[in-house]
């Protein structure tokens, strides 16, 4: 029967065990009877299954050899093409895949075939008696009570305020973790800043190579990065911020909203490349419909609109730098954006 | 102790053994751990996997850690790769490279690393959900759940601050949309992110940070929780499937030695075995191919590792704008305007954050409305707990909406459908799906636990087509077994509790609460079959040749 229950001490009769109810119910039969196997009465079977378990372990031997033939034949250390690279790696893996599964599945396969298979039974005890109970809140109350510290709470309480003082040191050493060294202000004034700037030329991302607006045709897209940007202090960071679309479309085709109109040269226009949602570079520029599409997350932007959101999860428009021609044709920055780039943070507020 | 060992050992080994022994009492830890019982099943071996792949991942971390170099600082490649020589990268991709291409077997022990991480998480996953659905997380084991809870958020910072190191292209736009992510949390987002990074994005900081949480701070935490999670089982004895013989006061199954740590050890060699096969034939993270990170280019159908999908894809199941709308709130404050980023505030910590504070809490909730604190060493069959069955269900499906949304662009590339569209059907889904999974989910269950007591009262189909003497046809039903019948009719069977006043005579506002969440759970149940409705049955069919009661009816 499998009504017997825990006689733990919380349960004075209040809540039912597990199994207390055995009014109608059918009885536990208690286990199967054991089913032999093949190997447990014919000695035959029993010294195939030990054949089959050495031979799964000699797999295994054969496994460590070829690990140790494919590591020294056929690795040519420094002149190994990708090809050969390949084949070592695939012979290495076999070799360690047939060692270690030559082991295990022999074990098991001894385990299950050669070893006892009668199921034993164990009878479980409580996790903690009523005895151990009583025992340890009398040790605890006996600590307490020589500690004393029931009974002075001014040692209490000013150990409580220096214990929850003596941390706070630790928190403000993590302050430079920021290892530029900058102010609160200054961390934040940063993210509204590129190298982009007056005059500042846009060209060719990576070769660096300026671009003239009679290389722009309609329907192309250049990725730009700003003049100097490979010889800048930190160039990664940098470039973080500063890399830039150019497309050009039909000016007919563009909504231009009011203080935009000179930003652009004949339908030229230089988009933040940082996609505002979490700041993936957005690669995707479809020509047809003139979408700009993320490929972290489908944020879309559609560049006839000045990069307004139309799909996806990016909360804001693609920030546009305004643009011109210098005197040689090559196309030029008017300033640096006019609202930081990429993602959204709590002090970035309306721009 | 004052009394000396008497005994004196004939053989070597007996000698050192008892050398040994007398030194630290491993007598007792022999008598303790020898013969332990372990019930066996399929299903138990799951949280095993998760283990061993921990193992690996240790071995072959190791390993790693004697070749790579965790610095940003820039170098030109000059290693023996030659599509990326000469070009200038960060020293942790660097040695990243030499590991495959210039040290001996390192490609292999850099995927066997990577197969076991996602191994790893996979593991540890199913095995919560077989935990989960069993019932096993009930007392006295509630702490071991949260404990395992945990062990799985650990398991996922484990692998995300591993995925970054190499500073690759794909990692390195995963790091920045972590850069993103950090920089929407109110207030103190921006500063975490200069912290996080050194200053900004992407600094030359980073990666020696990630490095030591992901070689030090983390496994340690793993270990020292694995530690507390072993030692808990052993303190509850682990939990049995119901059925003949077992119940909720014993464990039937096999001894630690030798059957059981045979298996036990044996299963560690076929992990290795199989991850190491993995390894040798399937390419994984060629970070080769991808280049170094420049935060310029990005190659579309991105992915991140399968276990931080689901936060991915709950990223790309927001809309950033409705309309007119942005979730982008600009709000005016006298010192000027602050911006709350709900667009990636809310998917990246909503869903997450209430699938594992559901998780965590379950068994407490689940003992709220069952009015059920016994404690449960039998486990469930899931079909026997619909309502638990269902609500895991719904998780799943939950979750799955949001791991398929990490996947919106190769489905509509491979599928040949527009982009827009699957996102709009999985937005669907993200709050549907769930509701689906639970009422079929249940309905199924229900629907099993019937015909299990269809097949108590009636007996099985035997297969054998008879004629009765006026030539009608019927098929021949057999009695099952003791054996059987009691597994199908001996399960904890929860039923609607109806609000119960408090000692004052009082129903409380939360307890009409519970009353209403337990009438939602169990106000459509199946109940196990009985002995006299079994006696009904019988005698209503006329069956009077029924001989299962005797024991011999079994099975040769």
């Amino acid at each position: 029967m499998g009504d017997h229950s825990h006689g733990s001490p919380e349960g004075s009769g209040t809540v039912a065990k597990a199994d207390d109810v055995a009014q109608d119910r059918f009885p536990d039969p208690g286990l199967p009877p054991h089913r032999p196997r093949i190997a447990d009465s014919d000695p035959r079977a029993a010294k195939r299954h030990e054949r089959q378990v050495a031979l799964l372990f000699t797999i295994s031997i054969i496994g460590t050899l070829f690990f140790f033939v494919s590591y020294f034949v056929l690795g040519h250390l420094g002149d190994m093409t990708f090809a050969e690279l390949r084949v070592q790696n695939a012979a290495l893996g076999l070799g360690t895949a047939f060692a270690m599964l030559g082991i295990g599945v022999g074990i098991v396969h001894w385990a299950k075939t050669l070893m006892p298979d009668h199921e034993l039974v164990e009878s479980r005890h409580e996790i903690r008696t009523e005895e151990d109970r009583q025992d340890a809140v009398e040790i605890i109350d006996t600590i307490i009570d020589e500690s004393g510290i029931k009974r002075r709470p001014l040692i209490r309480n000013t150990l409580i305020g220096a214990i929850a003082l003596a941390p706070i040191p630790a928190i403000f050493m993590f302050r430079d973790l920021d290892r530029t060294g900058n102010t609160a202000h200054q961390m934040i004034e940063s993210l509204s800043h590129t190298m982009w700037d007056k005059g500042v030329r846009l060209t060719r991302d990576p070769s660096g190579t300026p671009i003239k607006a009679s290389d722009v045709q309609i329907g192309s897209v250049f990725h730009v990065i700003p003049e100097g940007l490979n010889e800048a202090e930190n160039v990664l960071n940098e470039k973080a911020k500063a890399v830039v679309l150019l497309m050009r479309m039909d000016p007919a085709e563009m909504n231009i909203s009011e203080g935009r109109e000179t930003w652009n040269v004949d339908g030229i226009v230089a988009y933040s490349k940082i996609c505002t949602h979490v700041g993936c570079p957005i690669a995707l520029y479809e020509q047809h419909t003139h979408h700009l599409l993320c490929p972290c997350h489908q944020s879309t932007f559609d560049l006839a609109n000045e990069c307004k959101v139309v799909f996806g999860p990016a909360g804001h428009a693609l920030p546009q730098l305004p643009i011109t021609v210098d005197a040689e044709g090559y196309l030029v920055a008017q300033s640096d954006f006019h609202e930081p780039v990429g993602p959204a943070y709590w002090e970035r507020g309306k721009h | 102790m004052t009394t000396t060992n008497e005994f004196t050992a004939s053989t070597k080994t007996g000698r050192l053994a008892d050398f040994v022994d007398s030194r630290v009492g491993a007598s007792g830890m022999v008598k303790e751990f020898g013969r332990k019982i372990f019930p066996d099943h399929w299903s138990f071996m799951f949280g095993e996997v998760a283990m061993y792949c921990f193992v690996l991942l240790l071995l072959s971390g190791t390993f790693l850690t004697f070749f790579f170099d965790p610095s940003m600082a820039h170098v030109v490649y000059e290693g023996s790769y030659v599509p990326l020589k000469g070009i200038g990268m960060s020293t942790a991709m660097a040695s990243t490279l030499d590991i495959s291409f210039d040290v001996r077997g390192g490609l292999f022990m850099r995927q066997v690393h990577h197969w076991s991480a996602l191994l790893f998480v996979a593991s540890l996953s199913v095995h919560m959900l077989r935990v989960f659905f069993t019932g096993a997380f009930r007392r006295p084991r509630e702490l071991n759940w949260v404990v395992g809870g945990v062990l799985l958020i650990m398991g996922l910072a484990a692998g995300f601050t591993g995925y970054s190191l190499p500073d690759d292209l794909l990692s390195g736009n995963g790091l920045r949309i972590i850069d993103g992510v950090m920089k929407a949390i109110p207030v103190v987002g921006t500063y975490l992110s200069m912290f996080f990074f050194g200053g900004e994005f992407p600094g030359e900081h980073v990666i020696p940070r990630l490095y030591s949480l992901h070689i030090m701070i983390v496994p340690a935490v793993i270990i020292l929780l694995l530690v507390i999670h072993l030692f808990m089982v052993v303190t509850h004895k682990h939990t049995q499937y119901p059925g003949p013989g077992r119940t909720n006061d014993n464990v039937v199954g096999f001894p630690v030695g030798p059957v059981y740590a045979a298996k036990a050890g044996g299963f560690f060699f076929i992990i290795f075995g199989i991850i190491a096969m993995i390894s040798g034939l399937v390419q994984i993270n060629p970070v080769w191919n991808y280049g170094p990170y420049d935060p310029s280019p990005v190659s579309a159908g991105t992915q991140p590792d399968w276990y931080i999908g689901f936060v991915d894809g709950a990223l790309r199941l927001m809309p950033g704008v409705l309309g007119n709308f942005s979730f982008e709130w600009n709000i005016p404050f006298p010192w000027g305007s602050n911006t709350l980023v709900l667009s990636v505030l809310l998917p990246a910590l909503v869903p997450a954050g209430a699938l594992f504070a559901v998780m965590f809490a379950w068994p407490w909730i689940e003992r709220w409305v069952t009015k059920d604190n016994r404690e449960h060493h039998l486990l469930d069959r899931p079909r026997n707990a619909p309502f638990r069955t269902a609500m895991g269900a719904a998780g799943v499906v939950f979750y799955s909406v949001m791991w398929a949304a990490a996947s919106s662009d190769l489905i509509a590339t491979h599928f040949h459908v527009a982009l827009n569209d699957v996102t709009y059907w999985l937005r669907t889904l993200f709050f549907l799906g769930p509701i689906i999974a639970f009422w079929l989910t249940r309905r199924i269950c229900l629907s099993l636990q019937r015909k299990d007591r269809e097949i108590v009262l009636h007996g099985r189909e035997a297969g054998i087509i008879q004629m009765s003497p006026e030539g009608g046809f019927s098929e021949k039903h057999e009695e099952i077994d003791v054996y059987k019948r009691y597994l199908l009719t001996s399960f904890n069977d929860n039923k609607y509790i109806p609000a119960q006043p408090d000692a004052a005579g009082h129903i409380s506002r939360k307890e009409k609460r519970r009353a209403k969440i337990s009438k939602f759970f169990f106000e459509d149940r199946v109940a196990p079959v009985t002995p006299s409705e079994l006696e009904a049955a019988h005698a209503a069919h006329g069956h009077h040749e029924v001989e299962g009661d005797k024991q011999d009816s079994i099975e040769k």
